[in-house]
């Protein structure tokens, strides 16, 4: 310390001008500023996001970049390979593969990200219901969930489907009406730990209502592992859009997924394989982008679990 | 652990009675019935069809019908194959499907197993690196992709092994290697972290200060412990390689069950459909219960009388 010696004014009453209570000498790192630094120190996490925002940036600019529109049938010019004309090629019906294949990828991300929204909603509600309430509510809910989960989801997809008829919207609500049940557990398993903590507490005397509680106090501490949830939702409903167009039960022509195009090119690939190469790439790099910025996302946002 | 046994079951039972139930709902609801997609039917026949068929009972009735049926394993008649019911379309089918699910899991859980016990004693080198790569590839490419892959390069390009059919024992080969890439990725991620975890126990450093030599811990002490969790990921495994089968049979042109199931969606053939639906059911809901019973066996620390889990 300082070789300052106490003096007797040293104890003298402070006047109210100089009377600063706490100095904060740093500007305060919010809990998200800090999963910010984390991610961003994470090299492959952001070299995914960054691939994940061009790739979204193209499904959506991409068809009307192309001179060619997607649904544009040219009988003169079918499976043709790749060439200043037609970027990516063409379709057996002489359709633009540049415009077909982004618009595709629009498609897919769109189903697997309302999906993801879809099971956010209904999941955070009624997984938010089973948690806070605990008891009787919870042990009926949490039994109905279980039987809806020990269907197998994508038999209940596909026959939803059949019945429906595909669509992108009822491929969206079959998706969702299993999906939800996750999501509702991971936020009835945050739910519970949390709401016995003092800032709960605390609310509930104050005569907070439970919907105050549930969405001011509990869900903003669960939001970190309902979005890594939210990222690895996206990247499973873009597989099982892709997995009903192998079943016929994709987004009808004239529109088309990645997955109807990778199963529509299936049927040439011995002889025209480029039909298959774009959007085959394009698909496994999107799910890869996901993944691997979900597993940074996880471990940005919950330090204690890093390894 | 019998009241555990039994409530599983019950579980599963009222399960498969609710899947049966919302499926004979569902196609109840579709309008319209099967026959009338089929032109040129004159009205007497598809009147003769329809009472063969029970179409003209009351929807209760064609229920309890429906339901005493499958108590007996009676899954009815293909609607579009004649003469053929729906039971023989699954036997006939599941053969191959079964063989091919069978080599394929084996394949998955020998792979993922080594692929992660080589990554998790080369823990941070590039062993290490470039296994969590391979499995977030492995996780990541859809499989028909990888399918459409090994198809174009082996079968096309190469011309090593045939493209379509399971007629030559190496026909096995790449459909095989297609449908277990996603499981043993996932195989090697379970065993990698699990054997980290398991390696700073204490029960192997005492084994070590025993003086047993590294491999004998390894395989006795480690890797027994660290392939648990591999063994709850039974249950998904079977429900991928099912989900699989169906787009793989159809890209390698096997007549398996996946390729009757696909099939069957592209005719409307509505009871075969049912059939499948339940068939599958019932097979994923069975690894799933045998799942849960052997990680009991396997594990004792896991209470079975505990509910959950």
């Amino acid at each position: 310390m300082s070789e300052h010696s106490l003096q007797r004014e040293d104890f003298a009453k402070l006047s109210k001008e100089e009377k600063v209570p706490e100095v904060v000498v740093r500007e305060s790192i919010s809990a998200w500023k800090d999963a910010w630094f984390r991610l961003r120190s994470n090299k492959m996490a952001m070299v995914s996001l960054i691939v994940l925002v061009l790739i979204v940036i193209m499904a959506i600019i991409g068809q009307w970049i192309s001179p060619h529109d997607y649904s544009t049938n040219d009988l003169s010019a079918t499976n043709q390979k790749p060439s200043s004309d037609h970027w990516f090629g063409t379709d057996a019906l002489g359709r633009d593969m540049f415009a077909r294949t982004w618009m595709g990828a629009g498609i897919s991300l769109q189903v697997g990200i309302y999906a993801a929204l879809v099971d956010l909603f209904v999941g955070v509600i009624i997984g938010g219901i089973m948690g806070y309430y605990g008891g009787k509510v919870d042990e009926v809910l949490n039994r109905f969930c279980e039987i809806l989960y020990s269907i197998p989801s994508l038999l209940v997809v596909i026959l939803l489907i059949v019945v429906l008829e595909p669509s992108m919207f009822t491929i969206i609500l079959a998706l969702s009406i299993t999906g939800w049940i996750n999501m509702a557990w991971i936020v009835r398993g945050q739910i519970m730990q949390l709401k016995n903590q003092e800032y709960v507490l605390a609310a509930r005397s104050l005569g907070a209502s439970p919907a105050r509680i549930m969405f001011k106090h509990l869900v903003p501490n669960a939001i970190g592992a309902i979005i890594v949830t939210i990222t690895m939702t996206v990247p499973s409903a873009i597989f099982a859009e892709a997995f009903l167009s192998f079943l016929g039960l994709g987004v009808q022509s004239p529109a088309a997924s990645l997955g109807t195009l990778i199963n529509d090119a299936l049927k040439a690939m011995t002889i025209y394989p480029w039909r298959m190469i774009f959007p085959a790439v394009l698909i496994s790099l999107t799910m890869l982008c996901f993944n691997i910025f979900g597993d940074g996302l996880r471990d940005a946002l919950d330090p204690k679990m890093k390894k | 652990m019998v009241r555990y046994v039994l409530q599983k079951l019950l579980f599963m039972i009222i399960s498969i009675f609710v899947l049966a139930s919302a499926t004979f709902f569902l196609m109840k609801a579709i309008p319209g019935n099967p026959f009338q997609s089929e032109k040129n039917v004159p009205p007497a026949i598809q009147e003769r069809l329809n009472e063969q068929y029970g179409l003209n009972d009351p929807l209760g009735v064609q229920y309890l019908h429906y339901m005493n049926n499958l108590l007996h394993f009676d899954l009815g008649l293909s609607m579009k194959q004649q003469y053929t019911s729906v039971v023989d379309v699954i036997k006939n089918g599941f053969i191959y499907s079964l063989q091919l699910g069978i080599f394929a899991i084996i394949l998955a859980i020998a792979a993922g197993i080594v692929l992660g016990l080589i990554a998790a004693l080369n823990h941070r080198k590039f062993l290490d690196a470039f296994t969590i790569f391979l499995a977030v590839l492995g996780v990541s490419i859809p499989n028909f992709v990888v399918a459409a892959g090994l198809q174009y390069v082996f079968g096309v390009k190469l011309g090593w092994l045939s493209v379509a059919g399971l007629n030559d024992p190496t026909d096995f080969i790449l459909p095989v290697v297609a449908l277990s890439f996603l499981p043993a990725a996932f195989i090697a991620r379970l065993t990698r972290s699990s054997m980290l975890e398991v390696l700073t126990a204490d029960y192997i450093k005492t084994a070590r200060a025993k003086g047993l030599s590294g491999r004998i811990i390894l395989i006795r002490h480690a890797l027994r412990n660290a392939i648990l969790p591999v063994v709850t990921y039974v249950g998904p495994m079977t429900a991928n390689i099912i989900t699989g089968s169906v787009i793989i049979e159809q890209i390698f042109g096997i007549g398996g069950l996946g390729k009757s199931f696909v099939n069957s969606i592209t005719n409307r053939d509505y009871t075969l459909i049912m059939g499948v639906t339940l068939f599958y059911a019932v097979i994923l809901m069975l690894a799933r219960f045998l799942t849960d019973i052997a990680y009991g066996l396997v594990d004792p620390r896991i209470k079975l009388s505990r509910k959950g889990g």
